[in-house]
């Protein structure tokens, strides 16, 4: 890489960086995020042309709030300033004032924007690409291809909803005590929904830019609240699976299941700051979701790295999970590593008891599993037709090339 | 901000409730709105969806039609204001209302104040 290109990440990083906490500084009296972004959107292209040229500033949030200023008052001289107009350049010039007050840099209030995008009041499915839209700047375009839906309908989405913001008298604000933990997880969902998207997207092992962004907000959540263990579990759970990304494509492109990954090619540093956070958040208090995934993914890297048998300290783990979420997906996890302990014909019951589930039904990793659990149970004509399934479900071609040679394995059929 | 707060039981449920004790937790409740503030008004309870006329205009004909705008299971059957900072607290007040346990609370914050207004 060029240091143009380094000077240019560099400056679109502090920019980012920048743009949050100065969206959620402008939006946090008015509530009116779409006000604050158009404010701007001008002051942010101005500094990706000019930071890689010039350096960025000593004080980056200064530099944009000025010529955000700047070209808002243009702009409303040039519109011959209504009322709405001077009541907004006063509630702005107080801004300035406050920013000013409160030493070099801008209270930080991405905080409290996170908690009104994921307020219980916006639709579930929005708050992800809302909070990646206002803390990281990223264009409705950008959004809708990472969730699968056409820009469009995500720029009218993303519009409704920030006058919903505005409109419904969300609060801008960290939640009172009682209510921290239950909205906190809205937070963490919508952040791990955006490392989902990211995770999905890889293409032959290069790092989704998606997954990056989600592992940056979780630091941020982090950084903000140090004392939310599920925080810490969440930024570990994406670290340990980020970790493993180098491996998880062999050279070709093919798909590489855990237990095959080349664990030197594991990113070590990763997996030591996982490591570290769950550990801390483990002496914090009790163990949540997040902590429990972060856990168990903990417990395969030992496993891996180390070839010590964890599958028991896994089963237990899922046991934990499993009477927290009620979840399906959590069940058939579960029982995949009951199969590890204790072998496929205890496992497969297990899997029966789920098949009626209709949650299940689509499920592709509920297949795949099944069709590896009836391999080694030797039911090979059932197995057959298992893979089958998990190949038509899959949308992934690695891991559909990978189905298929292991179904060939099992040889045609009697 | 200003919210009117629209109150839509479900009739069977509030007929098979505990009617003394209902009753009871509405004079606390109007009590505790009454007490808020300048920008609370107590809850006014409508007459059934029975009692409900509709009229309309079109193309200078007036229909007047027998009973509620609309004919769902939950019926609009009351009222109350706030004036609060925001919606958790809307939610809050929400909440309290002993409807909520019967039907549903609707919160609809008021076109002059929202903040973008003229």
């Amino acid at each position: 890489m060029s240091s143009g290109d380094e000077a240019h990440r560099a400056a679109e990083r502090a920019a980012r960086s920048s743009y949050g906490r100065l969206v959620a500084f402008l939006a946090a009296r008015t509530r009116d995020v779409a006000a604050a972004e158009d404010a701007l959107a001008e002051a942010f292209a101005a500094a990706v042309r000019s930071w890689p040229v010039e350096g960025v500033p000593a004080n980056p949030d200064a530099w944009l709030l000025t010529v955000a200023r700047r070209r808002q008052l243009d702009d409303f001289r040039r519109r011959q300033t209504r009322t709405s107009g001077e009541a907004h350049l006063q509630l702005m010039a107080d801004e300035m004032e406050e920013a000013s007050r409160s030493g070099d840099a801008v209270p930080d209030r991405r905080l409290a924007l996170m908690f009104a995008c994921a307020h219980p009041a916006i639709d579930r499915g929005l708050r992800a690409p809302l909070i990646l839209q206002t803390i990281l700047g990223f264009s409705a375009e950008q959004i809708a291809a990472a969730f699968l839906i056409p820009p469009a309908t995500m720029g009218q989405r993303l519009v409704r909803a920030k006058l919903r913001l505005k409109q419904a008298g969300i609060p801008f604000a960290i939640p009172e005590r009682e209510e921290l933990d239950a909205r906190l997880d809205a937070v963490l969902e919508a952040i791990y929904a955006a490392y989902g998207r990211g995770w999905s997207e890889v293409e032959g092992g290069t790092p989704g830019e998606l997954a990056g962004e989600a592992i940056w907000l979780g630091r941020l959540v982090v950084s903000l609240l140090p004392r939310q263990p599920e925080a810490k579990g969440m930024l570990a759970l994406m670290l340990f699976a980020e970790a493993r990304r180098p491996a998880r494509r062999d050279p070709s492109g093919g798909y590489v299941p855990l237990d095959e990954q080349d664990t030197s090619l594991w990113d070590t540093a990763a997996i030591a700051a996982a490591e570290a956070l769950l550990a801390g958040a483990n002496a914090e208090g009790p163990s949540g979701r997040y902590q429990l995934e972060a856990a168990i993914q903990s417990a395969h890297v030992v496993r891996r790295r180390h070839r010590i048998d964890t599958w028991p300290a896994i089963v237990a783990l899922y046991d934990h999970l499993l009477a927290l979420t009620q979840s399906p997906v959590v069940a058939l996890n579960r029982a995949v590593a009951v199969a590890e302990r204790d072998g496929p014909t205890v496992a497969l019951p297990l899997l029966d008891a789920m098949a009626t589930d209709p949650r299940l039904a689509g499920y592709q990793p509920y297949w795949a599993a099944r069709a590896a659990l009836l391999t080694r149970a030797g039911r090979r004509g059932e197995a057959r037709e298992a893979f089958t399934v998990a190949i038509g479900l899959s949308t992934d071609d690695a891991v559909k090339r990978y189905l298929a040679q292991r179904r060939d394995t099992l040889g045609k059929p009697d | 901000m200003r919210y009117m707060m629209l109150i839509h039981h479900d009739q069977q449920a509030l007929a098979a409730a505990p009617q003394q004790e209902l009753w009871a937790d509405y004079a606390a409740f109007n009590e505790a709105l009454a007490k808020a503030g300048a920008g609370f008004s107590s809850g006014e309870r409508l007459k059934g969806g029975e009692a409900a006329t509709s009229v309309r205009v079109r193309g200078g004909k007036t229909d007047v039609l027998d009973g509620p705008y609309a004919d769902t299971k939950e019926q609009f059957a009351g009222y109350f204001m706030i004036d609060v900072a925001d919606l958790d607290e809307a939610v809050a007040w929400a909440k309290r209302c002993p409807s909520s346990k019967y039907g549903v609370i609707e919160i609809r914050p008021l076109w002059a104040d929202a903040p973008g207004k003229r």
